[in-house]
């Protein structure tokens, strides 16, 4: 047993800090919040938010980042999620807009699993040379990829993708709408999964600009979630059947984990924001941190961080061994996670009073990141209940 | 990273498993350590420990241990809860001193405290609250003097867990009373029966007595029964309750042993149907919570063991650790007593059987004492404010 990182996976992490903190500032995330997301059309990246979003996605390339989990066939830095986990810890420090969580840590693990199996993809008929291309241009960062259509529910998957006729069948040539894509405006590709026939699901590559896509806009301005309307057909088709139940199952295993190590990072900068701003702020002639019911509430913050740490490591090592509690794991990492961030995010603005309320201070930045990240794959009570049922099976069995 | 156990600690668990299974007495089976019988019955358990040399696994061979690893000592500790063994009589020597002897004892000292400490043929108390000296331990005023080839030692400590029984008490006292209060503190080992040791028994809200209270009033004690140098009290006892906060004291097993027992009380309740179930369904999303926050601490411990086995020192983290754990225990055993509803008063498992509340009440009463001793959450939590954080002290 050793619990812990390695020099590299920790040089790795410390190389994506170092870049992040220069390249998506508060003042960056402020432009973001301060445009309002424009209906895109064709190939995206760089659209929104010209010359910043397309350097960041281009450093966080130059490093690897995209790319971490792809095998170095195809491009890719062939590491697992445990150098994943910690990069994305960075990435939510920082509250980066861009969809590395998606790109990297979901639609890239996907694509390269389909390419692994058996006769790839030979269940519903994909092309195995368009999944690698578009591998390969995900994991060198050429094409930003963005994930649709399954959310985390008590029991299990909840897929979101619903035809646009409500009483049209899915699966093919029926267009559909698939709710709440983040970031949408940027994305080249998207992976989504759409209810398939009998009942069952479908996982589907679709180009951006195959598809219509409408903001629907977040107190999380950067974010960009929104709505997508494509055609499921054939050519779009990755997997449907037991391949695609496989895929999805993993993806929301990968979603909490990938959410909920960002959500680590921005508790931790949220408690570093309020520390920082209790020792220069005074007030009855003294710092507001020399308070101890100030202390006391970003201990409380500090403490339930320290905790939801090692339980997110676990779930990036059960996920990249293929461990069969794996799933229990990453519903654990993110409840602990989700709940360590909620009450950082409050208790930072507590400790800020009026002017962390404001939209000239930073917090919110981060807060509202925190917010749609906490509800995103499961918040804390469903993942705990997804816990419980696990632990109650495993008990009884 | 790699959370798999090697065959090596494997092995171990392995041993360990079978030589409790063969050797625990029943769950429950013993007096209660509180009580005179109960105490030398714990005592027994933990010489036929010694005997196999299961009682200080992580200790050197030497001295009766099996220089068990941190992640073996941990292992051992999941496989002691596991069976439900009896509680450690010897907790405040192996956990608490020991490590402080190892830290700061002369070669001398180990030889002649660790052996009996490790056979539980001596039992340890600690001496360091004082009636008017709790949270604000550098407060203490119990004096030591300077006297011919030695000390004597006068004043008052309160609330020495196993005090009311132990055979030696670790200790703290003023040297010297001029000096800055951190630095006038010295570290004494002191016999209780030493001539001039008053103990009064203190029964606790349990109405056992879990502490005492211990007069001091003339003790002589000589030289080599300072641990750390004169003076060095402070740091010396901040050692000691390093251990005590942090890896030593609360091994995860503890706890997430108890949350899979209240898994099961939970399911049992839903089982029941009516009422029940109902009652047990509104707590699911608490209980959930308490399973997983026992994880987290399992998880947190191994992180933390990990760094120590890398040479990392645990430094103000300890602190988050304590107010973690504590919490964690209470909100277990509290929901155990929640799930038994209006039964959970009961003592005794009452007609309907079944659930054994008095168990869950025990456990719940000990919890209750977490967040007290080993200095309070509060002062932990401006330890952490302060240390972690980096907040102005005032
Ligand atoms: C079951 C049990 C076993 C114990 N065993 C031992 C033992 O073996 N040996 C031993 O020496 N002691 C032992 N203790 C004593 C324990 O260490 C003290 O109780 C503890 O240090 C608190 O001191 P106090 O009880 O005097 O409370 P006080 O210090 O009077 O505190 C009372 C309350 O005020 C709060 N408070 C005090 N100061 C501050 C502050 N600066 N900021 C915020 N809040 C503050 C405390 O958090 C607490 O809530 C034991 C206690 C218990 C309950």
């Amino acid at each position: 047993m050793r619990f812990a990182f390695t020099e590299q996976q920790l040089e790795l992490r410390g190389a994506v800090r170092q870049v992040l903190a220069s390249e998506c500032t508060p003042a960056d995330l402020r432009a973001l919040h301060e445009r309002p997301p424009e209906p895109a059309a064709g190939p995206a990246l760089g659209r929104a938010d010209p010359g910043r979003t397309s350097a960041r996605w281009a450093v966080l390339a130059e490093l690897g980042a995209p790319g971490l989990l792809a095998p170095e066939a195809h491009g890719g830095l062939g590491l697992d999620e445990v150098d994943l986990t910690g990069v994305l810890e960075e990435a939510g420090r920082v509250a980066l807009p861009e969809p590395l969580g998606e790109s990297a840590g979901l639609v890239v693990p996907a694509l390269a699993g389909l390419l692994e199996l058996p006769g790839a993809g030979a269940d519903a008929g994909a092309d195995p040379g368009k999944v690698a291309r578009w591998l390969g241009a995900v994991a060198h960062g050429e094409a930003v990829a963005t994930v649709g259509g399954v959310e985390v529910g008590r029991a299990g998957p909840v897929l979101t993708t619903a035809p646009l006729d409500p009483d049209a069948q899915l699966p093919d040539a029926v267009p559909c709408r698939t709710p709440r894509v983040v970031a949408s405006d940027r994305a080249d590709v998207a992976l989504l999964v759409a209810p398939g026939a009998g009942g069952g699901l479908e996982v589907h590559l679709v180009e951006a600009a195959a598809a219509r896509r409408l903001p629907t806009p977040s107190i999380d301005g950067p974010r960009r979630p929104g709505e997508w309307e494509w055609v499921p057909s054939p050519e779009t088709r990755l997997a449907s059947g037991g391949a695609a139940a496989v895929l999805v199952g993993s993806l929301v295993d990968r979603g909490a984990l990938v959410a909920a190590s960002q959500l680590l990072g921005l508790a931790d900068r949220m408690i570093a924001m309020a520390a920082a701003y209790a020792v220069d702020r005074k007030q009855f002639g003294r710092p507001i941190g020399s308070f101890q019911a100030v202390k006391h509430l970003l201990a409380d913050a500090r403490v339930r961080l320290e905790f939801a740490r090692p339980a997110t490591y676990r779930a990036a090592e059960s996920i990249a061994r293929g461990r069969p509690g794996r799933a229990a794991h990453a519903a654990m990492a993110k409840a602990l996670a989700s709940d360590a961030a909620d009450l950082a995010a409050r208790v930072a603005l507590q400790v800020h009073g009026a002017i962390g309320y404001t939209w000239e201070c930073d917090l919110h930045l981060f807060m509202k990141h925190t917010w749609a990240l906490s509800a995103s794959w499961g918040d804390a009570v469903t993942q705990r209940a997804r816990v419980l049922a696990e632990a109650l099976a495993g008990r009884s069995g | 990273m790699d959370l798999d156990f090697t065959p090596e600690e494997q092995a171990f668990r392995e041993e360990a498993r079978r030589w409790l299974e063969a050797h625990v007495p029943a769950p429950g089976s013993l007096a209660s350590l509180d009580t005179p019988e109960g105490f030398e019955e714990h005592r027994r358990w933990e010489r036929t420990m010694y005997d196999d040399r299961w009682s200080v696994v992580n200790w050197p061979a030497a001295l009766g241990g099996r220089d068990a690893s941190i992640v073996e000592w941990l292992v051992f500790a999941e496989e002691y809860y596991r069976v439900q063994a009896p509680k450690r009589v010897s907790q405040n020597g192996i956990f608490l001193l020991a490590p402080t002897l190892f830290e700061h004892g002369t070669n001398e000292q180990k030889a002649r405290y660790l052996p009996p400490m490790a056979s539980a043929d001596e039992i340890w108390c600690q001496g360091w609250s004082e009636p008017d000296a709790g949270s604000d331990l550098a407060g203490i005023r119990s004096r030591a003097r300077r006297d011919a080839g030695g000390w004597v030692l006068d004043g008052q400590k309160t609330w020495c867990s196993r005090g009311a029984f132990a055979e030696w008490c670790f200790a703290i006292f003023r040297s010297d009373p001029e000096a800055e209060r951190h630095r006038g503190l010295t570290y004494f080992l002191v016999p209780m029966d030493a001539p001039g040791v008053t103990v009064r028994p203190i029964p606790q809200l349990d109405g056992e007595t879990g502490f005492a209270e211990v007069f001091f009033e003339g003790v002589r004690v000589p030289d080599d029964q300072v641990l750390g140098g004169v003076g060095e009290g402070w740091r010396v006892a901040m050692s000691t309750a390093g251990s005590e906060r942090g890896l030593n004291l609360r091994s995860p097993a503890r706890y997430t042993e108890a949350a899979g027992r209240l898994l099961d009380r939970y399911v049992g309740r839903l089982a029941e149907g009516g009422e029940a179930a109902e009652a047990a369904t509104a707590l699911a999303d608490r209980v959930a919570r308490a399973y997983v926050d026992a994880e987290a601490y399992r998880l947190h411990t191994y992180w933390t063991a990990s760094a120590v086995a890398e040479g990392q020192a645990v430094g103000a983290e300890a602190s988050c650790n304590k107010i973690f754990w504590s919490e964690t225990d209470l909100a277990i055993h509290g929901l155990a007593l929640a799930l038994g509803g209006t039964g959970s008063e009961l003592l005794e498992p009452g007609p309907d059987g079944g659930s054994r509340p008095g168990e869950w009440l025990d456990g719940y009463l000990f919890a209750l004492a977490g967040p007290i001793y080993a200095g309070t959450n509060e002062i932990q939590r401006n330890v952490v404010a302060e240390r972690l954080l980096g907040l102005p002290r005032g």
